[in-house]
């Protein structure tokens, strides 16, 4: 089957857009959480179920501590406290291990192994997701129900000292905090003196009922110096005296109210043995968590070894210690030692609501959850606890009694641990078949793009698809087969639940056809490439074609952004990558023009034929480089002269000083907005502008600019859309100045500040209308073949429209980049691209170099917390899903989209060969494929990365985002395409 | 033909790379607590000198371009002050290039300009030794097949690899590893540094490997 490349190249990225839709959902597993979580203040605590006769027991149980202080120890590892460290070390803790008042148990940490994430998991007993940090993206506060909330809720006070991620996290929850910054790791002993000083004064006061402590400097001792340097030990020391000290003021309270109180022990992640964390070495996942209580009593004799419990079991120890509904999302179950001191009704009773909140949680999430084992359990052993109740009430026979309700409390323990099981099991572990099917696919259309190279960009743009005979071969359906059988075993035998095996069996089938056709076409592509070789070797006397230094550059700066995707800092700053490659862009540019301007004059034949080689080559090079297309245009190769000779006078002197203009404009639009991480603290323009003071300064420079936008787009507008665009960039004024951003002149104060929603709309009115006019005018030259100019002038339009609606969902201070991407597109197409004569493959990389530096220079950064979320309010009076994502999409994108519009408006209007537009659709979709599916490798194999769920995944989210864009992008491309052979 | 030239060449050469290093042990014996990343200005400043130093001599020396006519003394006088406002020029472009390329345009200009001051003398100082004040001469050496003398062509090598150089020695600047070397300009001047001596290393051997096939208008 014949395919223009254009369409092929959109085919392919549709696929694409598939895999890494696969890859990204097995990748990022959907979190447990219960639905319910809004109105758990109002939800009753479950009754105590009972058999027949109702239970009077339908509140919650009161509090088993008065008070409950935290020690969170940072990077606390097991053997810190139960080993010969511990022994040596912590006289104190180890005597009350042994013999005090206290359950120890080896609490194992689940992935990442950072401090935030396992304070998150401390406190809601849930597993944190990254969807979740996507999910809340203004607040970094953690919005989850936890028990800090609950005990808030409940009148406790809570006082805090410590790492200062806790005050973020819980920001008005604590009535007394010191946040202390885990900033310099060097410093171990001032991060703890800020904590310990306060220790004296609290302890002595008696008005709060949790206290929290977060000590950092074992952590920073481990990054500085490992687990094995002498300064643990002192360090170890220290946090022993502390625990003594507080545990002995605790106790003497205690003689004075009788009531016992807790104090926990615990650390947030172990240490390797490196000194690091974040990865899952036993060392990094196994930390010590001691409870101490004189509720614990134990005769001599007793002797506990440290258990082996999660993490996320703390949650609802502390909630049920506290008399606390326990968390909704937590997966964890109760610590059981700590309630065995109660009498047996109380035992069951806290079993019983721990178990109705994991089933609860286990029905919200897993659809076939009656068939699960956990839930079984849990029913069987509610009936047999409504008997015991039934039992209890008649006052039965205590030996009965007894003994039943110890076989209730097994059923009990046995459906919490099931329970907790297979729900931690839903979001602990990446879903690697569905990444590896996703991996799959994008990678067989990357292969299949890059074999194409030499077909796809010759000069007739077509080429030849082998998607019919594969279909009916013998290695398809043997692939498909095998693929199948695969498809089966890994189902059947998967132990974790997976997506892709969730799919009903005919989606599953089909993308393994897909995956198999993909396959088929590769192999016969490659064949076709290897005969080909052949024949070429045999007729040697194919001329070489020479790359100019762009190309080069090109094709190295493509290679190195790839490249740096596997840097964490690189992903960081990654707008750093781009300016440096566009400043590069324009220097040789400059280089080239020069080049072309002055040696011309100078009549030195040699130099310039060789020049104009490089320039012109008008081979097909058969390069195996992904980007470099030597591409032969019948009009290029007839007027050898470039048309700088042409030019006189003053479009000479534009020429020469375009170049450095760009560069100005880029550097003018750095300092606009510092994104990125190391220097996003650095003072920048955008932030002068915003700042109430300069709300003048800055209204003049949003009308200043919305003028600018007026001159710069409307001259290749009809007279209709020249109307719309002053009207909609005049509403555009009107609408900041209506929800307060810019100021009108004679305006003094800005009073009334509304949601402007009627200014928005009547923007976006103007904004379709633009876009409507420009569709009309596509249709028009459809019809009316003859007329080329219609269908510049309605690429234009549609162009505008994107501009307009840019304009209205920039932030005012934003409106510059607008304009100075504007001005950067006229200069380039006047004075650069059109005397110099690149051909449409290079033209289409410039464009997606500059789309890629625009998109920083707006603001944004790799990570999530910079997406403008106020841009898909714009407009709508209530939240919306659909428009509000189409318009924060557009607005984060804006600056790809915009050039990739303007590339097509361009190569359309500039250049009449026809197969410019497939071209550049070609290598735009390569572009883009190409860092995609690298870095999905790279976040493959980094997936046990320090960085993976800070830097990492979100990059990736960024780029799953852009492939889909890409693949719109695309698809216009080809419809654009498309009407182009036809008239 | 032209191995007399070639030792020459490699001979210039490695006196120059003995200044670079020279500037990098003789000012220990002078200055106290000099070191090239703590007292980097300062290395910087003694570093242009020799090498500009070295440079002028070799040129005095050496003569690459014998076939300069006698002239008088006047003229002499006015083609060195041409000289040196080609670069004073080249330094203030060069750092025009820098602040475009995002380096901070208030703070730290010192540390940017005698950047600039330090490219220039690695590029800027053998072209005007050598060409100069010629503009085309500049540009004809620096397109494609436009030397005319082992000497050029070693000059283009040299002063392309020194601009590769600190293209390169930006590189590691946004990495997180705190290093000392990592703060502005320090990673770009090393880099440019290495390529200028890269540049002196691989130029000779260069010419010496392609020898057969260097065929020069003027030779």
């Amino acid at each position: 089957m014949r395919l223009g490349s254009g369409t092929f190249a959109a085919c392919c990225v549709v696929i694409q857009v598939l895999g890494v839709a696969l890859f990204l959902r097995g990748f990022f597993p959907a979190p447990v959480r219960s639905s319910s979580r809004t109105e758990h203040q109002a939800e009753p605590p479950a009754p105590e179920p009972s058999a027949g006769d109702r239970s009077n027991w339908t509140k919650l149980p009161p509090p088993l501590f008065r008070k409950v202080v935290i020690m969170l120890i940072d990077g606390l590892r097991d053997d810190f406290v139960f080993g010969s460290k511990g022994v040596k070390f912590m006289p104190y803790t180890t005597y009350l291990v042994e013999k005090g008042a206290s359950h120890s148990f080896v609490a194992e940490a689940k992935l990442p192994t950072v401090t935030m994430p396992r304070i998150k998991a401390l406190m809601t007993g849930s597993l944190p997701g990254f969807i979740d940090v996507v999910r809340n993206l203004n607040s970094p506060a953690l919005v989850e129900d936890n028990v800090i909330t609950q005990a808030k809720a409940a009148g406790k006070r809570i006082i805090f000292y410590g790492d200062e991620t806790w005050v973020k996290l819980f920001p008005k929850h604590f009535v007394e905090y010191d946040g202390t910054t885990s900033f310099f790791v060097s410093d171990y002993t001032e991060v703890d003196d800020n904590v310990t000083r306060h220790l004296d004064k609290v302890l002595k006061r008696g008005d709060w009922d949790v206290l929290i402590l977060h000590y950092l400097g074992l952590d920073h001792i481990g990054h500085v110096s490992g687990p094995s340097s002498p300064l643990i030990g002192h360090k170890l020391r220290e946090m022993d005296s502390i625990l003594m000290k507080i545990h002995t003021s605790l106790l003497s309270e205690e003689r004075e109210t009788l009531v016992p109180n807790l104090l926990v022990l615990c650390g947030d992640h172990g240490m390797s043995e490196a000194g690091g964390h974040g990865a899952s070495s036993v060392e990094e996942l196994n930390t010590a968590l001691i409870l101490i209580s004189s509720a614990f009593e134990r005769k001599p004799g007793d002797i506990r070894r440290p258990k082996h419990v999660q993490q996320t079991d703390l949650a609802a120890t502390l909630a049920i210690g506290l008399g606390l509904p326990i968390p909704g999302n937590s997966v964890g179950s109760l610590l059981f030692p700590t309630v065995e001191g109660r009498p047996v009704r109380e035992q069951l009773r806290f079993l019983h609501l721990n178990a109705v909140q994991l089933s609860k949680l286990l029905q919200e999430n897993v659809p076939s959850y009656t068939k699960e084992p956990g839930f079984e359990q849990f029913k069987m052993s509610e009936r047999l606890h409504g008997n015991w109740i039934r039992l209890y009430l008649e006052e039965n026979n205590s030996e009965v009694l007894f003994n039943l309700g110890a076989k209730v409390r097994r059923q009990y323990l046995e459906a919490l641990r099931t329970l907790s099981l297979s729900l931690s099991r839903q979001v602990a572990q990446y879903d690697i078949y569905s990444m590896l099917v996703g991996t799959v696919m994008v990678l067989e259309v990357l292969v299949l793009l890059l074999i194409s190279i030499p077909q796809a960009l010759s000069s007739k743009a077509e080429l030849e698809v082998p998607l019919w005979s594969p279909v009916f071969s013998l290695l398809f359906y043997l692939v498909f087969l095998v693929l199948s059988a695969l498809h089966v075993i890994v189902c059947t035998s998967a132990e974790s639940s997976c997506y892709f095996c969730g799919l009903s069996w005919l989606t599953a089938g089909g993308v393994m056809a897909l995956i198999s056709a993909l396959l088929c076409a590769v192999v016969s592509a490659l064949a076709k490439v290897f005969a080909d070789g052949r024949l070429l070797r045999k007729n040697p006397a194919h001329p070489k074609a020479r790359w100019s230094e762009l190309d080069v550059l090109i094709l190295l700066g493509t290679l190195g952004h790839v490249l740096s995707l596997g840097a964490s800092s690189f992903v960081e700053e990654e707008h750093q990558t781009w300016y440096f490659l566009i400043n590069t862009l324009c220097l040789a540019l400059c280089h080239e023009l020069y080049r072309n301007c002055f040696l011309r004059d100078d009549c030195e034949p040699q130099p310039c034929s060789h020049v104009e080689q490089g320039l012109v080559s008008s081979e097909p090079a058969l390069s195996d480089g992904n980007i470099h297309c030597n591409v032969s245009e019948p009009h290029r190769v007839s007027k050898s002269p470039t048309s700088l000779d042409t030019l006189r006078g003053y479009e000479k002197w534009m020429v020469l000083a375009s170049p450095w203009v760009i560069l100005t404009c880029c550097r003018l639009l750095r300092s606009l907005n510092q994104t990125g991480v190391q220097w996003a603290h650095r003072p920048d323009l955008g932030h002068w502008l915003t700042s109430s003071d300069h709300k003048a300064e800055l209204s003049v420079l949003a009308a200043l600019s919305l003028l600018m936008i007026f001159v710069l787009v409307q001259r290749r507008c009809s007279l209709t859309s020249k109307v719309a665009m002053a009207l909609g960039l005049l509403g555009v004024y009107c609408y900041r100045a209506a929800i307060g951003n810019v100021l009108f002149p004679w305006q003094r104060d800005s009073k009334d500040i509304s949601k402007g929603v009627i200014e928005a709309r009547f923007v976006h009115v103007f904004v379709l209308g633009i876009l409507f006019t420009g569709t009309k005018d596509l249709l028009k030259s459809q019809v009316i073949a003859a007329d080329f100019t219609i269908k510049t002038v309605g690429l234009w339009e549609i162009y505008s429209g994107l501009v307009l609606l840019a304009a209205l969902l920039f932030r005012p201070h934003n409106l510059p980049v607008l304009v100075l991407s504007l001005l950067i597109q006229t200069l380039m197409t006047k004075f650069i691209w059109k005397p110099l004569r690149h051909d449409a493959a290079e033209i289409t990389i410039m464009h997606y170099w500059f789309g890629q530096a625009f998109f920083y220079f707006q603001g944004n950064s790799n990570n999530i917390a910079t997406v403008d979320v106020s841009a898909g309010f714009v407009g709508l009076d209530t939240y919306m899903e659909v428009p509000a994502a189409f318009l924060t999409a557009f607005a984060t994108f804006a600056g790809p989209v915009l050039w990739a519009s303007h590339l097509v408006s361009f190569l359309s209007t500039e250049t009449h060969s026809g197969s410019a537009l497939s071209h550049a659709c070609f290598c735009y979709a390569l572009t883009c494929s190409f860092p995609v599916s690298a870095y999905i490798i790279l976040v493959t194999s980094l997936r046990h990365h320090l960085f993976i769920w800070s830097v990492f995944s979100p990059k990736l989210l960024y780029e799953g985002m852009h492939v889909l864009i890409t693949a719109a992008i695309c698809v216009f491309f080809t419809a654009m395409d498309q009407t182009n052979t036809k008239s | 033909m032209k191995d007399t030239d070639i030792k020459r060449l490699l001979y210039t050469h490695l006196l120059c790379i003995f200044s670079i290093i020279l500037s990098i042990f003789i000012p220990s014996f002078f200055l106290e607590n000099f070191s090239i990343l703590e007292t980097h200005l300062t290395w910087l400043c003694i570093c242009s000198v020799f090498v500009t130093a070295v440079n002028l001599v070799l040129y005095l020396v050496v003569k690459p371009n014998a076939s300069s006519k006698r002239s008088s003394l006047s003229y002499k006088v006015a083609r060195f002050l041409k000289c040196c406002i080609y670069f004073l020029m080249s330094c203030f472009f060069f750092h025009v290039i820098f602040v475009l390329y995002g380096a901070p345009l208030i703070e730290l200009v010192l540390e940017t300009f005698l950047f600039a001051v330090t490219l220039s003398t690695f590029t800027t100082v053998p072209c005007l030794c050598l060409l100069g004040p010629n503009i085309k001469a500049w540009l004809r050496v620096f397109s494609r097949n436009g030397v005319t003398s082992i000497w050029e062509n070693s000059l283009q090598i040299t002063t392309i690899s020194s601009f590769i150089g600190t293209w390169l020695g930006a590189f590691p600047i946004p990495l997180d590893w705190e290093r000392p070397w990592q703060v502005w300009p320090i990673s770009c001047t090393l880099g440019a540094t290495f390529g200028y001596v890269a540049g002196l290393v691989i130029s000779p051997l260069w010419i010496y490997w392609n020898r057969k096939q260097l065929t020069y208008k003027n030779n």
